[in-house]
């Protein structure tokens, strides 16, 4: 049976967009080390860098990264950037990217790989014992807040924002 | 009455730092503990009685860090047991959230890695809490001085938990090295990232 042209550009347009939506991510996870972290984090504007530090086996973690989510849909037009920090191993770095695409994450995302976290977590912040998930706030260029554990709830995030918009 | 005022104030002055505790700092006297071992044998510090110290190293089944240091937690066993300081695993998690950290899960684990340390279930939580243990792995090394048990390091087992073969500083076999040796720990805490202990709620 013979195709026409067009009869061909449509299955080739079918199966091509077929493709896209069962292909997983094929681009891995961007690995940043300390200095790309706070060159990323700590810029002078008045744009509120919400920094989660977070990783995909980790439980308390991923219930919490939804009310992320939403923040980056709510105060999408005003200066707040949500970024998620994962600690997962760099060997992970394509999961990390398929994690975040399969649950339509839409945040900005990278692993941070920085050495010996017993120099770097201190680096960030000394009140920090390492436990994650934790989340820091940066604003001109400065970290304005941190909290170790996770939120509870949405409201306890916005709560947390909402000090230092 | 001089004596009963001094007294009452010792068991208030008592009451409250201990009320304060978040944990033990270098330097503190530890408690022993009676917890039960894999085998639903009880096994306390005291048992040890040819021990110089001890590695007492808080982990459990679930956590990718603390499976990631499994096999040098076997390792450590392995050299420094002999020479006097064994290694003492135990799990604070809560199972009810995580029941891969149940007793049944620890004792399969304990075959299939063959630990030849006790691995113990501390249920209650209450010696994670006594000792401050915040995270999974959490190291505290002890060594014996008279009849106290007294804390000389306390943290993270190495610096590349991904990596064991790139990591640099191993600082639980400097700290067990010189306490062998007889010379002060160079480093006596340490910070880690890795899985907070899972309180009950």
């Amino acid at each position: 049976m013979k195709l026409s042209l067009l009869q061909r550009k449509k299955v080739l347009a079918i199966v091509f967009v077929f493709c896209t939506m069962t292909i997983k991510a094929q681009t891995p996870a961007a690995i940043l080390d300390l200095v790309q972290y706070k060159n990323r984090v700590e810029q002078k504007n008045d744009t509120l860098y919400v920094v989660n530090f977070w990783a995909t086996w980790c439980k308390p973690c991923v219930e919490e990264l939804p009310y992320f989510d939403s923040i980056a849909t709510t105060y999408n037009n005003q200066p707040v950037k949500i970024i998620l920090v994962s600690q997962d191993a760099k060997a992970r770095a394509l999961q990390v990217a398929q994690f975040m695409q399969k649950n339509k994450y839409t945040a900005e995302f990278f692993i941070l790989s920085a050495g010996n976290p017993n120099v770097w977590i201190d680096k960030i912040e000394p009140k920090w014992s390492g436990t994650i998930p934790a989340t820091a706030l940066y604003k001109n260029g400065i970290k304005v807040d941190f909290q170790e554990g996770d939120f509870p709830n949405l409201k306890a995030l916005e709560d947390f924002i909402h000090s230092k918009l | 009455m001089k004596k009963f005022v001094f007294s009452l104030l010792a068991i208030i002055g008592f009451t409250l730092s201990s009320m304060a505790h978040e944990g033990y700092h270098v330097g503190d006297n530890v408690i022993d503990f009676s917890l039960k071992d894999i085998n639903g044998k009880m096994v306390s510090l005291q048992d040890y009685k040819e021990a110089k110290g001890f590695i007492i190293v808080f982990t459990c089944n679930h956590c990718p860090y603390a499976k990631a240091y499994e096999d040098r937690i076997i390792a450590l066993n392995s050299k420094y047991a002999k020479a006097g300081y064994p290694v003492i695993a135990i799990n604070p998690n809560d199972a009810e959230q995580y029941p891969d950290d149940n007793f049944e899960n620890m004792q399969t684990r304990a075959k299939e890695k063959k630990f030849k340390f006790p691995y113990l279930y501390d249920e209650s939580q209450s010696i994670a809490r006594t000792y401050g243990a915040i995270k999974t792995p959490h190291v505290f090394i002890v060594q014996k001085e008279a009849k106290n048990l007294v804390l000389k390091y306390t943290g993270a087992i190495d610096d590349n938990w991904e990596n064991a073969v790139e990591a640099k500083e191993k600082y639980v076999e400097s700290a067990v090295d010189a306490l062998l040796a007889g010379k002060p720990i160079t480093t006596t805490f340490t910070k880690a990232i890795g899985c907070g202990v899972k309180w009950k709620k």
